[in-house]
């Protein structure tokens, strides 16, 4: 159903979805886009040379492409974005529909849950997970994973709570559906619009939180290159080399906004006051 | 017909809603046999108990607010108020089904039409994923759907009201069931659609042999369908007996008012000012019944005694009953 007019008429959804889409052909094409390999390419005669036709970026103290080790940082970037996702949307989806459809004490347990894990801020739990899992990129998964699905939660449980009364599923009670069918079959399909909104921005957060954790050392270990990391690294050398923190700091602002323009655009898709055109 | 055991035995059904503001009694000491291959129509007004006893039957009042705190329902000699969920989850969509007032809510907006009926077949047979969708395919037949190769792939939205009831039964039968049950299935459809649709679930239901329990506000609906119609008010049944005798000779003031509120095509209202009749008054408030008999604040021949007692629905005459003091044979 979907509707070409419509996905062209919404600015923020095309301009988001093609910095989005451009972001992920960037990380899976890395090989082919990057100029020098961005971990072994290293020359220290040619440390911190200024953008030039070759180094189209310029160069890090070690003398390693900035633009190849940029085009690689995406992988990190986007991965995080996506497998934090991943696993947020699916903690969250799974205790949300099991509150709104069980109710009564389930209901009162995962919201209580869901209150407690929102009133600790996410940066300060995350690193406490960190510190206590040590750095790394696959630590990173685990810590932004486990601690930002309660938004998604929440909003399931509502959408949960208005889809159960709908007509269809009191028809699909009435016809003899099992518990498990009713949710998995009438009810879950018809909640993932919103949490798929949730899970776009919270993925551009995820990508901001993956870069202040590199940013303190606890991310992606070097030689890997991640845009966080590469900010780091660059901190002492803004005044002489400029390039070092500008296109890492650039990379992570496109894909940010990428993410949340597009994830804006999704709401307002998917909003069915926002109709323009329906036939019959 | 015969006269053996009923499919299904209503007795004493009583269920009320706790709500902030009290007990409310939505359905009080109801009961009525449906035997195999009969149509029983219950009529009555909006409140006054039709829908939330078929909902009792299939046990699917919300609980809380809502209890069956009385009476037995015995299908097939087996008491579905002493079963658990499980047995009825086996019961509903197979032997008993229903179909609804909305057809336009009632299906699932993101699931094929062809995939709805396949699903309620998965829910109780054991067949295989393309077994199901060419039985559907047969139920989509059934109900007259034009092209119904290509209607099963229809998403809901791309089909009108009358289509959607359609899928709607076809759900409801696809399992054979015993008994349907029809809450309102025409409401919200245009004159000449209710008309095909009736006329359909009458041609089913001498197809399959199964029984209907059809409940509506609309007495021709009753008139053309049932055999056996019980009269609702305020919960309880005010009157029952076959569709004839009911229709001819109406014995509480309640349904002689009724009969008399049809509108009929073509009377003459502009010279004689006759306006249509209507019945006085409003439905009691469930919360604050009246101690002695529930339409007597309505009723034109209301007498003392019907305030100060509560009235026993009585046996007039063979399969015929009415809750009114004064009603004679």
């Amino acid at each position: 159903m979907l509707n070409i007019h419509k996905i062209i008429s919404q600015k923020n959804l095309l301009i988001g979805g093609s910095i989005v889409f451009l972001a992920i052909g960037v990380a899976v094409f890395a090989p082919f886009i990057a100029t020098f390999d961005p971990i072994t390419d290293a020359d220290l005669m040619l440390s911190e040379m200024p953008p030039d036709d070759s180094f189209i970026f310029g160069t890090d103290p070690q003398g390693r492409d900035v633009f190849s080790r940029v085009v690689y940082g995406a992988r990190v970037s986007l991965s995080v974005g996506i497998v934090t996702q991943v696993i947020n949307t699916f903690i969250g989806v799974s205790l949300g529909l099991v509150a709104g459809y069980m109710g009564s004490r389930w209901d009162d347990a995962i919201m209580g849950l869901t209150n407690i894990m929102l009133s600790i801020p996410v940066v300060v739990f995350a690193l406490a997970i960190m510190a206590a899992l040590g750095p790394g990129l696959f630590n990173i998964y685990i810590a932004l994973g486990l601690t930002n699905w309660a938004y998604s939660c929440r909003i399931t449980r509502a959408q949960v709570l208005s889809v159960k009364n709908s007509d269809y599923v009191k028809a699909a009670k009435v016809l003899g559906y099992s518990h498990f069918s009713i949710m998995f079959s009438q009810i879950l399909p018809n909640v993932l619009g919103p949490v798929l909104v949730i899970a776009t921005l919270g993925a551009a957060e995820a990508i901001l939180m993956e870069a202040a954790l590199s940013f303190l050392g606890l991310g992606a270990q070097p030689p890997t290159p991640s845009w966080g990391g590469m900010l780091a690294s660059a901190r002492e050398l803004f005044f002489i080399a400029p390039w070092m923190s500008i296109f890492p700091g650039l990379a992570i602002f496109i894909t940010v906004l990428g993410l949340n323009l597009f994830g804006d655009g999704l709401r307002d898709y998917l909003d069915p006051r926002n109709v323009l055109k329906s036939k019959d | 017909m015969s006269k053996n055991k009923p499919l299904l035995s209503v007795r004493q059904l009583t269920t009320q809603f706790n709500t902030p503001a009290g007990v409310v009694p939505a359905v009080r000491e109801v009961s009525f046999d449906l035997q195999d291959g009969e149509t029983l129509g219950v009529v009555g007004e909006s409140g006054s108990g039709k829908s939330v006893t078929a909902l009792s039957i299939l046990r699917l009042i919300h609980s809380p607010p809502g209890r069956i705190v009385k009476g037995s329902i015995e299908f097939n000699g087996v008491d579905l108020l002493q079963r658990d969920e499980s047995y009825l989850q086996k019961i509903r969509g197979n032997s008993i089904s229903m179909i609804f007032q909305e057809p336009m809510s009632s299906l699932n907006p993101l699931m094929k039409v062809g995939e709805q009926i396949a699903e309620v077949i998965r829910q109780h047979r054991q067949v295989s994923h393309a077994e199901s969708i060419n039985q559907a395919l047969e139920m989509l037949k059934k109900v007259q759907i034009p092209a119904p190769e290509k209607r099963l792939k229809d998403y809901p939205y791309q089909m009108s009201g009358g289509m959607r009831q359609r899928v709607m039964i076809a759900m409801a039968l696809a399992c054979q069931p015993r008994i349907l049950i029809a809450d309102e299935p025409t409401t919200a459809l245009d004159v000449t659609i209710q008309c095909q649709i009736m006329e359909l679930i009458q041609g089913l239901k001498e197809e399959t042999g199964s029984a209907v329990l059809m409940i509506t506000h609309d007495l021709g609906v009753i008139a053309e369908m049932a055999q056996k119609v019980i009269v609702m008010y305020a919960g309880q049944v005010v009157e029952s007996g076959d569709v004839y005798s009911i229709f001819d000779n109406p014995l509480h003031p309640y349904t002689q008012l009724l009969l008399r509120s049809i509108p009929v095509l073509g009377r003459r209202t502009r010279n004689r000012r006759e306006k249509l009749q209507e019945i006085e008054g409003m439905v009691p408030n469930l919360l604050n019944l009246p101690r002695g008999c529930s339409f007597f604040n309505r009723c034109p021949q209301a007498q003392d005694q019907c305030r100060r007692q509560a009235v026993e629905l009585r046996e007039i005459s063979p399969n015929r009953q009415v809750r009114c003091v004064i009603a004679t044979a």
